[in-house]
């Protein structure tokens, strides 16, 4: 048992760290959730990718650097340390990227991993219909078959990114004779700028676009955007909802730099000792997922399963970036309402964790059933 | 970076869990608070031979070295049994005579280190150590540095009664020693038995929700049932790399966030246990209740929540926080 990383490991680190003092912005970028900003983000993506930084543990030939789960982690921690501008592909990157490396086909993967990693293509998640959220095995949207591919048609919601974004992917259902809900869905790949596709943005909380409906009107996706066979969408897209993307989807590194700057907040700010005691337990927090990730980052690399343990972690990860986001608008007073602000920004986006990815319910009732093995019931 | 117990490690849990399970331990701690020590005694003699004491005593001095993550897991294993006496006590004892004078450290770690001698510390500002009835050696630590008692008073009770607290007779040669390792493994030790406290209320009423049937059906599978005991392994999980990463560096302020981490989640586990058994985990005699009234008395032993809280928040200007 150690927590030491190799030399070669450290001068990775270094590397990264060099990386990104010459290249972080000095300035914020605009919201991603804006146009603006997400133009920005995209030319940010770029830069990283023109010196393959986008996505380090992808292998060489679609744009990354073979690092490995350790070294994404050590990158995670320089990129968020230095302040470095959010993920406006995380979509893409952490959801669509791995089914393609496990289930896509090499055509699949060379002409859409490197299109991703470098910005090019902005990808968004189409999981959620109206009637459809965390009962997704019962979701509407059909495919239709044609001749060279397949009729998408219906509506999907809460599609984060989609106000802006260039694809999207989704389940949807090939055959409505199929014997059980999660039997008969199709995984595609589809342009939201294709005929027949309308994108309707969707106002978060603080106004921004951050998601939008999707209605889909016959729209035509070629047979090389469908992913693995078609019908085995569900065991596709959950196949890989257990590995490494349980780890991946929040890095501990985003946690551990929020978590410094509030304390470096408070030091600025002061404040009575109940405000203390919060700042404390973001730090233990932060700590605490750092080192769970590192214990399950060496599991994985053991050849072990990442299994419903990673229920454990998108419940902690989700609270605990409220609780450090809600404290520093505490410390804020007066001036914690503003909207304008980093924390604010953070904050509201924060309050999104506990719902998507599976609601901290849904979550629950997983670590309840498969971890504690207590009896099914009535959700 | 591997942070995953090796092999070695695994079995030497295993091993003291085994000894543990088969000790009957809450026998042994009815005994305990009754003041009947000599099952107690017996059972450290064993968990001395496997070794536990001698990890926090130098090689100089009969013990292993000084080891704090076997230390960790030996401790997860004394808070899932809640093995009674001055464990934390005696490791803390240990660490503080090792930089004693060598005549002094001579004289006192063998019988540590060998399970001969239990030893208890009152620690700074408490008036109270625990067992100080049991224990061989008692070491008041006063702001003048350490002494050795020559005595103790009348025992109270704690709000756990495997706990027996006694002040220590004041006076006492001064040990010319130095304290600041001996609180971090006092803290660490304390976490991670702690810890062992909440894994084992956790699977007791993961057991018991799984039997018991209210409305035809076992209480388990509701879900109000299932998500409160959900959010304890969460807890649980999350202070368990806290306690072990916190003994591979030693560091203050890690060890103090894994006592509170440790600490938090073994007391939040107690109140779901005992919520979630009803009245039977309300008793003093229903076997709950050895974890329940531990978890409590943990959480201010060595260190309350506040007094780690502030050592974390001072320690984060460190880029390693």
């Amino acid at each position: 048992m150690d927590l030491a990383f190799s030399p070669a490991d450290e001068e990775f680190r270094t590397e990264v760290r060099e990386w990104l003092h010459t290249h972080v912005p000095c300035a914020p970028l605009p919201s991603l959730e804006t146009a603006e900003g997400f133009a920005a983000h995209r030319a940010w993506e770029a830069e990283l990718a023109a010196d393959r930084w986008s996505v380090v543990n992808w292998p060489s030939a679609y744009g990354g650097r073979n690092s490995g789960l350790l070294r994404w982690l050590l990158f995670e921690e320089e990129y968020y340390a230095a302040g470095a501008p959010g993920r406006v592909s995380q979509n893409g990157i952490h959801l669509l990227a791995p089914t393609l490396l496990d289930h896509g086909t090499e055509e699949q993967r060379a002409r859409v991993l490197p299109a991703m990693a470098s910005g090019e293509v902005i990808w968004a998640q189409a999981w959620s219909e109206p009637d459809a959220g965390s009962d997704l095995a019962s979701l509407r949207a059909k495919a239709v078959r044609t001749d060279g591919g397949w009729l998408l048609s219906g509506q999907k919601t809460w599609s984060s990114r989609a106000a802006f974004a260039d694809r999207a992917f989704g389940l949807f259902r090939s055959d409505p004779e199929a014997p059980k809900p999660h039997q008969g869905l199709t995984y595609l790949m589809f342009g939201l700028r294709a005929p027949g596709v309308t994108v309707r943005p969707v106002a978060r909380l603080d106004g921004k676009p951050a998601f939008a409906e999707l209605f889909l009107d016959e729209v035509f996706v070629p047979d090389e955007d469908v992913i693995g066979e078609p019908g085995q969408g569900w065991r596709i897209a959950m196949s890989t909802a257990g590995n490494e993307r349980g780890l991946m989807l929040r890095s501990p590194g985003r946690f551990l730099a929020t978590a410094r700057r509030l304390n470096g907040l408070w030091r600025e700010r002061g404040g009575p000792v109940a405000v203390r005691d919060r700042v404390a337990d973001a730090l233990i927090g932060a700590r605490a997922y750092q080192l769970f990730t590192y214990a399950a980052a060496s599991r994985f690399l053991d050849g072990e399963a990442v299994g419903p343990e990673s229920s454990l972690n998108k419940v902690f990860w989700s609270e605990l970036d409220i609780a450090l986001q809600e404290t520093a608008l505490d410390l804020l007073g007066p001036e914690g309402e503003m909207a304008d602000t980093d924390w604010a920004e953070r904050y509201v986006f924060a309050l999104a964790g506990p719902l998507y990815a599976g609601t901290n319910e849904i979550q629950r009732d997983i670590i309840a059933e498969r971890l504690l093995g207590l009896p099914k019931g009535r959700r | 970076m591997r942070f995953l117990p090796d092999a070695e490690q695994r079995a030497f849990a295993a091993s003291l869990d085994a000894l543990l399970t088969a000790a009957g331990t809450p026998v042994v701690v009815r005994d305990w608070s009754r003041g009947d020590h000599t099952s107690g005694r017996a059972l450290w003699s064993r968990v001395a031979q496997a070794g536990v004491f001698a990890l926090a005593v130098p090689e100089a001095y009969e013990g292993l070295g000084r080891h704090p993550v076997e230390l960790a897991f030996a401790f997860v294993e004394f808070g899932r049994h809640a093995v009674p006496g001055p464990l934390v006590e005696t490791i803390t004892a240990a660490v503080l005579l090792s930089g004693a004078d060598p005549g002094i450290a001579e004289r006192l770690l063998p019988s540590l280190a060998s399970g001969g001698t239990m030893a208890t510390v009152a620690p700074e500002g408490a008036s109270y150590a625990l067992d100080g009835d049991a224990a061989g050696l008692r070491l008041s630590w006063a702001p003048d540095g350490i002494r050795l008692s020559p005595g103790h008073g009348p025992v109270r009770p704690s709000l756990d009664p495997a706990r027996r607290l006694t002040p220590l007779t004041p006076g006492g040669d001064v040990v010319d020693t130095t304290t600041e390792q001996a609180l971090v493994w006092a803290r660490l030790a304390t976490a991670a038995q702690a810890l062992g406290v909440g894994l084992a209320l956790l699977d007791r009423t993961v057991a018991y929700v799984k039997q018991r049937s209210q409305f035809g059906v076992p209480v388990g599978s509701f879900q109000a049932v299932r998500h409160r005991l959900a959010d304890a392994k969460i807890a649980l999980e999350f202070a368990r790399p806290l306690v072990f990463g916190a003994a591979l560096t030693m560091r203050p302020a890690d060890v103090a966030a894994a006592k509170v981490a440790a600490c938090e989640a073994a007391y939040g586990t107690a109140r779901t246990a005992l919520q979630l058994h009803g009245a039977i985990g309300y008793t003093a005699e229903y076997n709950l209740s050895l974890w329940l009234t531990k978890a409590r008395a943990l959480r201010t032993a060595w260190g309350g929540p506040q007094e780690c809280r502030a050592l974390v928040v001072s320690a984060a200007g460190d880029r390693r926080w």
